[in-house]
Formats: C-alpha cells, structure tokens, sequence
C-alpha cells in the first residue's frame, strides 16, 4: 500500500469522525497557538527593549552615579547625593585623557511645569550641552538645537520633545513660541523628531532639553551635580577602551579604586542583557505552561486514537484479511494520528498569527513572530501526532485478524 | 488436477489458562484445482477452526497446509497477509463491507494492499462487479444496497485478486431465501468457470449445490462424501 494510499485512507478516518477529530484538533490547536504567541509575545518584548536601548544612541557609554555590585543593582549615592559633577564631565571630553571618547554630554533631570497660556504640562527639564543633540543620536523636526554660546550663557531657549510640543501648542507651530516655567519665560527654538521609543520609564518624546545654565537657574539649583554624564565612543571598536578610560579617569578624580567606585557605567549591551534576563524567565515560564497544554493535546490524540482503533475493531479485522500486513495497519494509524497532530498544528500556527496581529491592539506589547518558532511549532504537532500514536498504532497492528473479524 | 489444499495430521489446540481444548485432532485431506467443496458440522465441530485455518488467519498447532504449493505452517504474521492477499478471496457471513466507502472502493481494497496502479484497480474492479451482476451500482454504499446485493459485492471483492481458493463462511446465513437463491447461483456459475470453492455451511441444502461434503464432528473428518449437486464431477 502506497504512502499516497495511506494518507487517503487516513484523511477519510478524519473527515468520517468530523466532530471527534476536530474536538481532538483542538488541545493540540490551543497548545501551538498558545506557544506561538507566548514566545512571539517573549521576543516582541525583547525587540522593544532593544528598540529603546537603541534609541539611546549609539557607541554609548551611560555614567551614572552609585556603584554597582556584581548583579544587583546601584548601591549609594543614587537619590540621596549625586557624585557626579560636571567638572567630571568637562574632565572626561579632554581627548587627551580620554582619548577615544568623540563626545560628552552630561545631563540634569528634573520635572518641571511648562505653561503656555493657560496650557499647563509638566515634563521633564533636561540640562544638558550642544553635544546631547549628536550623543543620543537625535534629531530635530523643526528649528534648531541651541548654540555653544547659548549653552555657555545659560541663554532661555529651549528645545521640547514631540509629544510635549503637541500638548503644549495643539496644532500652532512650537517654534519661536514662548514658555513659562517658574515665572520665567523660554523661547523654543526647535522640536525633537520622534524617537517612538520610550525608555527607563520616562518618554523620550516628552522632555524640554536646555542649557545646563539654564536649567540650574530654573530649579535654583547651586550645586554643580549631574545626573548622568553620556560618553559616545568614537567607534563601536573603541567602546572597550573608552570605557577602561572614562573609568581610570573618574576612579582618580573621585579617589577610590575601581573595585569601591562611587559611580557606574553601563553600555547598551549591558541594559540589553539585563531587560533580555527579566523577559527570558515570563518566556520561560509562559511557555512551560503552554507547553504542558500542548502535552495535554497530545494525550487527547492517544486517547482518541484507542477509542478509534476499539471502534474500528471489525474494519481492521477485514483490511488483514484482505491482505494487510501488520506493519502496513501500523502505518495506517500513526499516518491518522499524524494527520490529526499537523492539523492541529497548522491551524495553531494560523491562530497565533492572526493572534500576533490583533493582540497588540488590546496589550500594549509587540508580538513578534519568528519562522523558527513556526516551523518549531510545526514539527511539534507533528510530532506529538506521531509519539502519541504509536501504541494506539501499534494495538491495531498487533490485533489478529479472527479476534478482530469475530468482534461485535 | 493440481492439489489447491494439502491437510496433513493438523492439529489446532486452544489453551485458556491451564485448560485445554482441542478444536481439531488430526485433518487429512486434499481439495483440487476445480473442486466445489462444502464443509458441514454442528457448531463446536471445529468447522469455523477448519476454515480459519484454511484462510491463513490462523495457524495450526502441528501438522502441515500447503496452500497452492505455499506450505503456510511456518509463516509469520506478514507473509500470511500476503498469501491471503494474493491466494484467498474471502467471503463473510456478515459480509464485512466498510460502509463508508462505495462498492467499487470496497472490491478495490484487497487491489489496494497488493499494490495495483489505481487505474488498473478501477478497472478490475469494476468488471468484478459487473462479473456479479452490479455494474450499475458502482457508486453505491453499502447501506444503499439490499443483503443479497451486499453480498454479491463481497464475492466480487473475493474474486477481484483472481485467488487460487474461494473461501466462503456461512455465505447465506444472514440472507433471506431469494438472495440465498441469486448468490448460490452465483457460486454455481463461478464453479462451472473453474473456481475452486470451499464453503462453510450448516445448512444440508447449501450443502447439497457443492459437489463434494466433508463432515465434521469433534475436531475429526467423520464423512467425505461426493454428491449429485451441480458441483459433482
């Protein structure tokens, strides 16, 4: 009996028990689709994460301060007193020291309400220089960023995000239009292009950036702290060594050891592999539990491939009558049971792609579906059709043909 | 006359636990090329063990079968499907068609597992059921024919291999007395074609159309007779 044979055999059984092999279909149905989407769902989060990281800008090294231990996080300094100052910063762009560092742009942050009329929107105010602009790899939709002589006067200008600038202004141009913040009047001089990404929580779409003058004077703030100093490596090649640099160099002026440092550095890199870790283990664990769903709907497909074969007691009983091998029975009912696992898995995949599209819709989360997955997926149900359906198979074919023939 | 069935000293003992019973105690006896023969017996006789064995769905305890020059006795599982397959056409008292399928796919079947083209199959098929005086119903389930008609497909299923034995259980037992009429005639004409038959039977008048009765009581051959029925030679 062909293999062609077989499989118009096997698809009859299937389409003779409509009801039963699609309720079969099902588990496995619910299983593949539910694997699909929790990975699908595991690296849409992972790709935003990198999205964000990346908008971050590029060759970047992140100064904060605090220390960092091992794994867990920022120990000191952080909330209670910043010990990084922007004479730290203005040390670290001295390309003879840190000669492999293109850039500097040490920033303050804090939240501040913008009025325009009777317009009011709190966002954050960022301190910052001209080379903030070229460090986080941003660019402008309108207007322009401010000047070297600007930043060095603490002139009152200021360049807003996309977001701020449609709350604040609605559809009128931001540009060259003022804002008040704590009685004191800015001009914005340019917009932010979108960076449709958002990270660590704050938008990157919703700041006002200005000089750092400018800043501290709103805030009527004296102390010369910052809260992060952004360092753009020359190249990506050169980020290694930027980083042993812009370490040595802050270790000295802060006057401790690199192993007790005040303060931390990370890379994109670094931030990546630590959002990666967290959404790693919801995958993990997501798809354990799709997982044993799936196993269920491969004990559902044994279950009614017994049920079949008892059933189909006297037709197999007849096919080895007529000259069916044992082996070719065998065939018969894994090949079923296989029908019934691909089935089940192709209209899983379907179901977890459709679902990759419509979900994002009600959860704000990505849904990223990958060919591995599916062909994985596929392969599974297969799989499961065929590990499953080998001892029902396997019953059939060891059946003698009287015993079979006889039943009632 | 070449010899189609060869019984030496078969024996068929079941054991169920320490009990044992044996269905048949020593069958001797040839049935040649052409020969219309009806094995005849009260039930428990071992009949029905007689003609599992002569179908090669069982194999004997000891003793030897030889099967149209093939000696069956020491054959596994696969090569006793493929003699079935290629030597016997069976047909059931329950005729044992699958109902989901039409008559033509039901004759095709045993085509199927010996590996026949699909358009050859459809082929024999189709002139095996015209042979049994159902070439209108191909397309026909099994639900949607009368008994006799059932049956009918059944022997054209049988003889649609062009089997060395025609090996036939009760054939009548579930028909009412026209379709008994139609399908021993039918077994008449096949054996005036030159068809070896055996059939199974405790009916002394289906009995009667063989041309040749072998008795059977516990587990012996008690009478191998010729008789005047339309099989006598």
């Amino acid at each position: 009996m062909s293999w062609w044979e077989t499989f118009r055999s096997g698809f009859a059984a299937i389409r003779s028990h409509r009801l039963r092999s699609s309720l079969t279909v099902l588990g496995i149905v619910i299983g593949i689709s539910s694997v699909i989407l929790t990975v699908g769902l595991g690296q849409g989060a992972q790709q935003e994460v990198e999205d964000q990281i990346d908008a971050l800008g590029s060759n970047l090294l992140i100064v904060s301060p605090g220390s960092t231990t091992d794994s867990s996080g920022n120990r000191g300094g952080f909330g209670s007193a910043s010990t990084l100052t922007y004479a730290d910063a203005t040390a670290i762009a001295d390309t003879d020291v840190v000669p492999d560092a293109a850039a500097v742009a040490p920033t303050t942050s804090s939240s501040v309400s913008l009025v325009n009329g009777d317009t009011n929107w709190t966002t954050s105010l960022v301190g910052t220089t001209t080379a903030w602009l070229d460090v986080r790899s941003r660019e402008l939709s309108a207007g322009r960023f401010f000047t070297a002589e600007e930043a060095a006067q603490g002139s009152p200008v200021a360049v807003i995000g996309a977001d701020t600038a449609s709350e604040l202004f609605d559809r009128q141009t931001p540009v060259g239009q003022t804002v008040t913040v704590n009685g004191t009047r800015l001009t914005v001089i340019g917009v932010l292009t979108s960076s449709g990404a958002s990270s660590t929580g704050t938008s990157e779409d919703d700041q006002a950036v200005v000089p750092v003058g400018t800043a501290s004077r709103l805030t009527g703030s004296t102390s010369d702290t910052v809260a992060t100093i952004y360092v753009e490596a020359v190249s990506e090649e050169s980020l290694a060594a930027a980083y042993q640099e812009v370490q040595a160099l802050l270790a000295n002026r802060h006057g401790v050891t690199t192993a007790e440092a005040d303060f931390s550095i990370s890379t994109q890199d670094s931030l990546v592999e630590t959002a990666n870790e967290t959404n790693r283990t919801f995958t993990v664990l997501l798809g354990g539990v799709a997982g044993i769903s799936l196993l269920v709907g491969g004990i559902g497909v044994m279950n009614i491939m017994l049920v079949s074969v008892t059933e189909r007691i006297r037709e197999i009983g007849l096919r080895k009558a007529l000259g069916a091998a044992p082996n070719v029975i065998r065939r018969q009912f894994l090949v079923e049971a296989s029908l019934l696992g691909l089935t089940g898995g192709i209209v899983g995949v379907l179901i977890g792609v459709v679902g990759a599209q419509v979900l994002p819709h009600f959860i704000d989360q990505a849904v990223a579906i990958s060919a591995l997955a599916t062909v994985a997926a596929l392969a599974t149900s297969l799989a499961l059709g065929v590990g499953f359906g080998v001892y029902p198979a396997s019953r059939a074919a060891r059946l003698t043909p009287i015993d079979a023939l006889r039943s009632e | 006359m070449s010899a189609i069935i060869e019984l030496a000293g078969v024996r068929k003992t079941y054991r169920s636990g320490s009990v044992e019973f044996e269905a048949l105690r020593g069958i001797d006896t040839t049935v040649t090329s052409g020969e219309y023969v009806a094995v005849i017996g009260p039930s428990g006789s071992g009949k029905s063990t007689l003609m599992n064995l002569l179908g090669c769905l069982d194999v004997p305890t000891e003793g030897r079968y030889v099967l149209a020059g093939d000696d069956t006795s020491s054959l596994d599982e696969t090569a006793l499907a493929a003699i079935r397959n290629r030597r016997i056409g069976f047909v059931f008292q329950q005729f044992h068609l699958l109902a989901s399928m039409t008559a033509l796919r039901n004759v095709e079947l045993p085509l199927v597992y010996a590996g026949v083209s699909r358009a050859e199959r459809r082929d024999r098929a189709a002139a095996a059921l015209a042979r049994v005086g159902l070439a209108e119903r191909l397309d026909h389930r099994p639900g949607e024919l009368s008994g006799g008609q059932q049956q009918r497909v059944a022997v054209a299923r049988a003889l649609v291999t062009e089997p060395a034995l025609l090996l036939a259980d009760e054939p009548t037992g579930n028909l009412d007395s026209r379709s008994t009429h139609d399908v021993l005639g039918l077994f008449d004409e096949l054996h005036a074609a030159g068809r070896t038959i055996v059939l199974i039977t405790h009916e002394p008048d289906v009995a009667a159309r063989a041309g040749r009765n072998l008795v059977i009581d516990d587990g012996l051959i008690t009478e191998d007779r010729l008789t005047a029925g339309v099989g006598a030679r």
